[in-house]
């Protein structure tokens, strides 16, 4: 896709632990407000947590395709036992809507019919993405780490539509570990949801109290929040027409209208991301995995965003 | 009782490789020198000529050798990828152990007859993920990623029809593997891209205030008091705030050790048992292997396991079933 091409702004699923209602009346709000294409819905994290918004998850749906949202379900990064392989079946037996597979196991069951690949799929070169999209995908969420240079060589042999991340905190790891609970001294099996607690991730620091990860029950996320505004123009020369928002507890109308502006070149990167920061608290940004250094690290760029945060420290740190 | 299991060990130099035929290794498995696979470290590996004398080393002694060429293929950049299945095909490999679709598509073609494995750094950790592989690429065994329980492994080995090949010793990842991207968060060098993990490059160790402080990437990740022995800083095996609290929030310096559960994973169904350690010395691969070796051969007689002390060798002294208890998670 050439520049000035088509333009697609995804909001990505949910990944913490929200009361059911606060889930729904996101969900809703979004589907009334919210300047994006397509939405993202289902678990992607812990299979424990499915049942609580499930209740919901029908009307969710119907609400968002009803406004014309595109909607995606998107099914758990880890499998480990029958009753996640059985939610992730039921997910992908019984719905018209496109399934995203974040497990290799969900493009195994959606093979010949069109589906989405998320970005806990490894699609790291050409060859994987050709491979994927004989198998019947027709969009792929790249994973978070790769550079520039990776994604402009997929861009170029795109048998699939290419969607990049460019907002929230950045899903780092996924482990059969939970570390909420094991941070409040339980165990996975008997994790009282502690997870719930933290609707944006429990920030962890370092012994020297800099912030540094944060963990949203077995997955590990960025502190940072990546932010990718002032990068979107360079995305869109690459060839990506596809953006992805990761949903936060800040106001996501708001965040999604600056990306929207931007990507109608209405709005400035900079007035953009100061829109944003005002969502985030002013968190750290990160953008560093596209300009090639460390994830942590934020690349200023001319007419893009500015970090609040302490940007210079990892990018500092390369020898 | 099933047939015996088969003992795969790690070998990162041609001496490590000579160690662990000679302490009773059925396999050795190693890399290329370079960022095709997982233990991209400096100083360690194989050349070309260097895999040539150590397949006719392990083959004269009836052993095998598998090269892992697990690392994800850079886009716009696959050719050492190919050349390194190219030339394992080449100079007569037992088997490659491969992570990447795209990899193992173009094994699968240009070397039918190759014998592929799938990596632990593919995931695959459900039967259906495995039955993807083996119908796409016809992988012949899976190298099951850290995450499953005993029960969960029978279970899993009832479902599908090829070979598993199961962690017993070593390093230990916590997180799901192949889908971790905290060392390229802290120093932008990844074991799916670069095939590092924490790389000592971007390692510091600094006196601070009467403790030893190591950093990667700039982050702190462990403090030692005076006299404390200051670890290597591996990301997840870092101390950590959260909730208020300093802790080892992943992992605590451990090392995996379930040579007392190898019965417990033949009748799991298990083929194959794996050690970790490519960047590791002679010494340990020659103790481990042997170690191992005897309790192979002891449980494949329905002997009790001989107690082996391997303590001296694991990573901070310290050892830990994993996830094959259930408590772990």
């Amino acid at each position: 896709m050439a520049k000035g091409s088509s333009i697609n702004l995804t909001l990505g699923p949910v990944l913490f632990n929200w009361a059911p209602e606060r889930w729904r009346d996101f969900y809703f709000q979004i589907a009334d407000e919210a300047a994006v294409d397509t939405v993202c819905v289902g678990e992607v994290v812990c299979s424990k947590r499915a049942p609580f918004f499930a209740p919901y998850l029908a009307e969710v749906v119907e609400r968002l395709a009803s406004a014309g949202k595109e909607v995606v379900l998107s099914t758990l990064a880890l499998i480990m036992n029958e009753r996640e392989m059985a939610q992730l079946r039921e997910t992908v037996e019984n719905t018209d809507f496109l399934v995203e597979a974040n497990d290799i196991s969900a493009a195994a069951l959606l093979k010949g019919r069109p589906h989405a690949i998320g970005p806990f799929v490894n699609v790291y070169n050409e060859d994987t993405l050709s491979y994927l999209a004989r198998n019947g995908a027709t969009r792929v969420t790249l994973p978070v780490e790769l550079a520039a240079s990776s994604i402009a060589a997929l861009a170029k042999s795109a048998p699939a539509e290419l969607e990049v991340m460019v907002f929230g905190r950045l899903p780092l790891a996924i482990s059969a570990r939970c570390y909420h609970a094991r941070c409040h001294n339980l165990s996975r099996d008997n994790c009282q949801f502690v997870c719930e607690k933290d609707a944006d991730g429990l920030d962890v620091d370092t012994l020297d109290g800099e912030p540094f990860l944060a963990i949203n029950g077995v997955q590990t996320l960025s502190h940072a929040y990546c932010n990718m505004v002032g990068d979107l123009s360079a995305l869109r020369d690459l060839g990506i027409g596809r953006f992805r928002l990761s949903p936060h507890s800040g106001d996501m109308v708001r965040v999604a209208e600056a990306f929207r502006a931007v990507l109608d070149n209405k709005m400035a990167p900079e007035e953009a991301s100061a829109a944003i920061a005002g969502e985030t608290g002013g968190m750290p940004l990160a953008n560093g995995y596209f300009h090639g250094k460390a994830g942590a690290a934020f690349e200023d760029v001319p007419g893009g965003a500015s970090s609040t945060g302490d940007e210079d420290h990892a990018a500092g740190s390369l020898p | 009782m099933t047939e015996k299991l088969e003992l795969v060990c790690p070998a990162g130099t041609p001496a490590s490789l000579r160690a662990a035929v000679d302490a009773g290794a059925d396999v050795v498995y190693l890399g290329f020198r370079d960022a095709t696979n997982a233990r991209n470290f400096p100083g360690l590996n194989f050349s070309r000529d260097e895999l040539r004398a150590g397949l006719d080393y392990a083959h004269t002694r009836g052993a095998h050798v598998y090269v892992a060429i697990n690392t994800f293929p850079r886009a716009g950049d696959s050719g050492p990828w190919r050349e390194a299945v190219d030339d394992a095909s080449m100079l007569g490999a037992d088997a490659i152990i491969l992570a990447d679709i795209g990899l193992a598509d173009y094994a699968a073609s240009a070397h039918p007859q190759l014998r592929r494995h799938l990596s632990v750094q593919a995931s695959a950790s459900n039967a259906e993920a495995i039955r993807f592989y083996q119908e796409a690429f016809d992988i012949k065994r899976v190298v099951l990623p850290r995450v499953l329980t005993v029960p969960e492994i029978t279970e899993l080995n009832r479902k599908v029809s090829i070979e598993t090949e199961v962690f017993v010793f070593g390093g230990l990842c916590v997180m799901a593997e192949g889908r971790c991207a905290l060392s390229s968060y802290a120093t932008g060098e990844s074991p799916n891209i670069n095939g590092v993990c924490s790389p000592a490059g971007h390692v510091r160790y600094e006196e601070e205030d009467g403790r030893m402080v190591s950093r990667l990437g700039g982050y702190t990740i462990n403090a030692f008091a005076e006299g404390e022995k200051a670890g290597y800083p591996t990301l997840c095996k870092g101390r950590f705030v959260a909730g208020g609290e300093a802790r080892y929030l992943f992992e605590e310096p451990t090392s995996l050790n379930a040579i007392h559960m190898l019965p417990e994973l033949m009748a799991a169904g298990v083929t194959a048992l794996k050690i970790e350690g490519r960047q590791r010395g002679r010494a340990y691969i020659s103790q481990v292997v042997a170690a191992f070796r005897n309790a192979v051969d002891a449980a494949a007689e329905g002997l009790a396991v001989p107690r082996e002390d391997l303590i001296a060798v694991t990573e901070g002294q310290r050892k830990t079933s994993g996830v094959y208890e259930k408590t772990w998670r």
